[in-house]
């Protein structure tokens, strides 16, 4: 499927507007609801560790270390990605999988254009913006934490400033980002191939888009597991 | 003109097309019929170059299909138009979008030169304030004429229905089934279509093909399929009281 992704390419003209239009949908389209579970996450990670380090002798700062560590290596990149499996992972499992049942990809194959190409291609491309998403998700939830610890009286606010620079390795952003930039390809590929191949008729669609969260969720946590291996350990 | 020689095609060992030869004439109405399950969609989707034959010749305007290289075959394809059983209309599209789209693919036509081809053939097509309407909005009948609207908008050589008029009720049957006559004689159109529903055969069938397990049984016009005595098609044609009373009426006259 991958190798014919790339084969007999659309126009460029309508190829470009495609790309955008996916770009709308899939990643601006989905920031509203990351920046409020990001906001909200970020605050209970931070009154959570607050409420569990409570012995004197550690100090509060510690909250905000704890609070970044926790958003940006494993909740924005990972948990947001699990997310985005329901959310993207399903619009593009049930729109390629209603096209089909619905013989508009037999349409495209008939005119002579190459259904990957013109359908999963515009996604693939879109799906490069997807470490956008995640930015806006870590910067979120980290600003949540800020918050609920500062408003909650668990901490000072420059307590929890010096706790997010306490320690910071920038390499952990790279993996952060490394991470994201392949579950935003994993986001577009496992779904549409989950749409594309399916067959039958409505009922079948709705099976469809349940495998491809359960599928696109397990690929995404084997390969959260192979990349923090290969790039932390 | 589209030539068939000895058209053979199997599903998992199951012989589906039994050598089939015949051919279709541009101009013409040419109907495929046949009960579920004869090879009909087969038959059509291997003319569209879906399925690829086991063995057997397909000829368009005396070129054969199997000879042609991946880019010929597209341009071939270029020159194809096809209405599907369900219209298939892209829903992310209105209807002017979706009835230029081959435009859009195909040609280095200019927007507006899209436009003006796409009013044309709405026109052609009597689609009445519906240029904007997605294709949820609009009837069965309305999303039949868009199909077809986008079938022939890039002036097809050859144009394939597979049954246009399923779904429809009676009087917007034959209405879809006149219009898909009246514009392959305009344009001089070779076109086959795919279907079971009798009043087509009798209304449009200029040249009948009739199918039974993979086979060609029977082959004329809708004058000679009121006439035959061919038992397989007398069991396919008059399978209603209707049409029976209609036959020995013909046969008392």
């Amino acid at each position: 499927m991958i190798a014919e992704i790339f084969r007999r390419p659309t126009k460029w003209r309508i190829t470009k507007g495609l790309i955008f239009k996916e770009i709308d949908e899939l990643i601006i389209g989905s920031l509203g609801i990351v920046a409020f579970l990001s906001f909200f996450i970020g605050a209970v990670v931070t009154i959570q560790t607050a409420l569990n380090l409570n012995n004197p002798i550690i100090p509060k700062y510690l909250i905000g270390f704890t609070a970044r560590q926790s958003i940006i290596l494993e909740f924005s990149p990972t948990f947001v990605s699990i997310i985005m499996a329901g959310r993207m992972g399903s619009y593009i499992t049930s729109s390629i999988g209603t096209m089909r049942v619905t013989e508009q990809i037999d349409a495209l194959e008939v005119m002579g254009i190459n259904p990957l190409n013109y359908l999963v291609f515009p996604k693939l491309i879109a799906s490069l913006t997807y470490p956008f998403v995640i930015a806006i998700s870590m910067f979120v939830g980290v600003f949540g934490g800020y918050v609920a610890g500062s408003l909650g009286g668990y901490l000072a606010p420059e307590e929890f400033i010096k706790g997010l620079q306490d320690d910071f390795h920038p390499f952990h952003i790279t993996y952060a980002f490394i991470k994201t930039f392949v579950f935003g390809l994993v986001l577009a590929t496992v779904p549409s191939y989950y749409g594309y191949y399916m067959e039958g008729g409505a009922l079948e669609v709705g099976k469809a888009a349940t495998k491809s969260f359960v599928w696109t969720s397990i690929t995404i946590i084997i390969c959260n597991y192979l990349l923090t291996q290969i790039l932390l350990a | 003109m589209i030539e068939i020689k000895n058209l053979k095609k199997s599903f998992d060992g199951k012989e589906v097309l039994k050598g089939i030869s015949t051919h279709y004439e541009p101009g013409k109405t040419n109907l495929i019929i046949g009960q579920s399950g004869s090879g009909k969609t087969v038959m059509l989707k291997t003319l569209l170059g879906v399925h690829t034959p086991d063995s057997g010749q397909i000829f368009f305007d005396g070129v054969d299909f199997a000879t042609l290289d991946p880019k010929e075959k597209r341009n071939l394809r270029t020159k194809m138009g096809m209405v599907f059983q369900g219209s298939a209309l892209f829903d992310s599209m209105d209807v002017e979008e979706n009835i230029g789209f081959p435009l859009k693919m195909f040609t280095n036509k200019s927007n507006a030169e899209i436009k003006d081809r796409v009013q044309e053939v709405i026109d052609r097509v009597a689609l009445i304030d519906a240029n904007k309407k997605m294709p949820s909005e609009i009837s069965g009948g309305m999303q039949k004429r868009v199909a077809i609207a986008r079938a022939i908008v890039n002036n097809p050589k050859y144009l394939f229905c597979d049954e246009p008029n399923s779904g429809l009720d009676p009087k917007t049957a034959i209405l879809i089934d006149e219009l898909i006559q009246e514009i392959t004689h305009e344009y001089n159109i070779t076109t086959v279509i795919n279907t079971h529903d009798m009043n087509s055969v009798l209304q449009i069938g200029e040249h009948i093909v009739f199918l039974k397990n993979g086979k060609l049984v029977w082959e004329g016009n809708s004058e000679e399929i009121m006439k035959t005595d061919n038992e397989d098609i007398v069991d396919f044609v008059y399978s209603s009281e209707l049409l029976k009373e209609i036959r020995r009426f013909h046969k008392n006259k």
